[in-house]
């Protein structure tokens, strides 16, 4: 039986840590794992609670991050709870037994401490890893700060587990600046966390011998069709019990999240849509904005990634003060607008408001984004209300030396 | 070779891809097929044909439409050694205790691995174009092979 770990009311705790705690507290069965930078912490840390007794189940050091999410889709098929961290390359390796996961319905969590692509290579924070996961048919859960990194996770379980949804869960945090960043956390004592999360319930486990299965079966034309329809049907569908498992969590612990989180949006006449630790300077900028200037500013951060909350979104949008909207992607685009442009387009456009939107593609390989760069993207967006029509082109970089960057124009008011 | 001795009704009864065509809310979830009708606990001690195989175990189905060229069986010089048995990837040799029956033509390619293997003199299983009859096949089957002296 897995000792009690003691914790304090308030822990002081970086975002991997705080991961750590989390996923030992939801005692899983297995952990197949390759430690990679930023999330190697989150490895470490339960590797650490397993050593001294603090996890019943086992913890499997494998040959590679291909290797780490094999384990798991074998681990998860044969019917245990399994999670496992990894970052940039270490998740481009998974990439292809992340679709496994999915299509076979394992619910695995796994924690993804965002970092760049190579090449060049990089070991800092952006959200290429996490867009590149975004038609894996994972359910995708951003967490912005050490305290998102703790509870989040906790609601993954939930979340992926229910038998209305079966589906693997990955819950981001930015690399550094999340993962690294030591913060105040009100951790729940096990006990409650683990109530919380509760038993795993298997479903068609290869561990039930009188009752022995198929998983991985091929389907070819005739099937194939079928089992991916039935697969993204419950992912669309799975926004139902994500919005259950935040709300019971907000009644254990009085923390509320929603797959769309706003802020001062009530009157917004612009805003910026962004996710990640970025929201936490977005809020501080929005808010000396409107002291300091009178611009009415707001903020939209999807907390869900996929399945993409359309219908929150455009209700976020929907206000009619609101004219321009600038989505900011932490990715290099390769050859298309972001994609938080190109969801939140798609989520606005069937709008009565139907704001002007444009593009910032920002922060990639950790560059620094801060509040006065925050507060220049909400005055150009101001700038744009006040002409009636986008002022500059539709994507710009932000924080780049050099020439200005942009791509396509329009007129449209 | 007789069918009836290999298998129960259930064994190669449909074609390949010729289940019923379900829509995509009565698919399985997550592709899992179940290999068997009810509780199979201890399924490993009964034989394929008292076992009740479910009708999207591969068991039901027929392949036999993907060989062009096929392994006949002559018992008159088997030895039972078990070879074919062990070596066949397609589990279609079917022996009990340890006695040679014969082939599951539902479910054998055709590789030719079993001839390969067969250590008797001439062999025991040959192989021969899918369309000839297996009885003018034991017919024609060929005489024990001298040793050529130095």
């Amino acid at each position: 039986m897995a000792k009690e770990f003691e914790l304090n009311e308030v822990e002081v705790w970086d975002g991997n840590y705080a991961t750590s705690q989390a996923l030992r507290q939801a005692q899983i069965d297995v952990v197949a794992a390759y430690p990679i930078t930023p999330s190697t912490p989150i490895v470490e840390g339960y590797g650490a609670y397993v050593a001294n007794g603090y996890v019943d189940g086992e913890f499997v050091m494998v040959e590679s991050e291909h290797g780490a999410m094999s384990g798991c889709v074998g681990a998860a098929a044969a019917g245990g709870r399994v999670a496992t961290a990894t970052s940039s390359q270490g998740f481009a390796l998974m990439a292809e037994v992340l679709y496994q996961a999915s299509g076979m319905r394992l619910p695995i969590v796994l924690t993804v401490v965002n970092r760049a692509l190579a090449s060049p290579l990089n070991v800092r924070g952006d959200h290429s890893d996490m867009y590149m996961g975004r038609d894996s048919g994972w359910i995708q859960i951003d967490a912005f700060d050490a305290q998102e990194a703790y509870d989040l996770p906790l609601c993954a379980f939930r979340i992926g587990e229910h038998l209305d949804v079966r589906l693997p869960v990955m819950v981001h945090q930015d690399g550094f600046t999340t993962s690294h960043k030591a913060q105040n956390v009100t951790p729940l004592q096990d006990k409650i966390a683990y109530g919380f999360v509760g038993d795993y319930v298997p479903v068609d486990d290869m561990l039930d011998f009188s009752r022995p299965v198929t998983h991985g079966a091929q389907t070819e034309e005739d099937w194939h069709y079928e089992h991916k329809a039935k697969q993204h049907k419950a992912l669309m569908d799975s926004t139902k019990v994500i919005d259950e498992v935040f709300a019971e969590f907000k009644e254990l612990t009085g923390r509320e999240y929603k797959r769309v989180e706003t802020y001062m949006m009530e009157d917004a006449e612009v805003a910026l849509v962004l996710l990640g630790s970025s929201v936490e300077t977005a809020k501080l900028a929005a808010k000396q904005l409107r002291e300091e200037e009178g611009i009415k500013v707001g903020i939209v951060s999807p907390r869900c990634f996929r399945p993409f909350p359309y219908d929150l979104m455009a209700e976020a949008l929907d206000i009619p003060t609101l004219k321009a909207v600038s989505c900011l992607d932490k990715s290099a685009p390769g050859g298309a607008m972001g994609a938080l442009f190109n969801e939140v387009s798609a989520a606005a456009y069937n709008t009565e408001s139907r704001p002007m939107i444009t593009n910032f593609i920002y922060g990639l390989g950790g560059r620094d984004f801060a509040v006065d760069e925050a507060k220049r993207i909400m005055r150009e967006q101001k700038a744009h209300a006040d002409a009636g029509h986008i002022t500059t082109n539709i994507q710009q970089f932000s924080g780049l030396r050099g020439p200005k960057l942009g791509f396509f124009e329009t007129r449209r008011s | 070779m007789s069918k009836g001795v290999l298998a129960t009704d259930k064994r190669g009864m449909r074609e390949l891809g010729a289940e019923e065509k379900i829509g995509w809310d009565e698919v399985t979830q997550g592709v899992v097929l179940n290999s068997f009708e009810g509780d199979a606990t201890n399924i490993a001690e009964k034989k394929a044909e008292e076992r009740d195989y479910a009708d999207f175990s591969s068991y039901t189905a027929t392949v036999a439409s993907w060989r062009v060229i096929k392994p006949v069986y002559n018992r008159d010089i088997c030895i039972d050694c078990q070879n074919c048995w062990v070596w066949c990837p397609d589990t279609s040799i079917v022996s009990r205790d340890k006695q040679m029956l014969g082939i599951d033509y539902d479910h054998c390619k055709g590789c030719g691995v079993c001839v390969e293997v067969c250590p008797t003199n001439p062999k025991s299983l040959l192989m021969f174009n899918e369309t000839e009859d297996n009885d003018e096949a034991l017919a024609g089957w060929p005489q024990k092979e001298k040793k050529a002296k130095k």
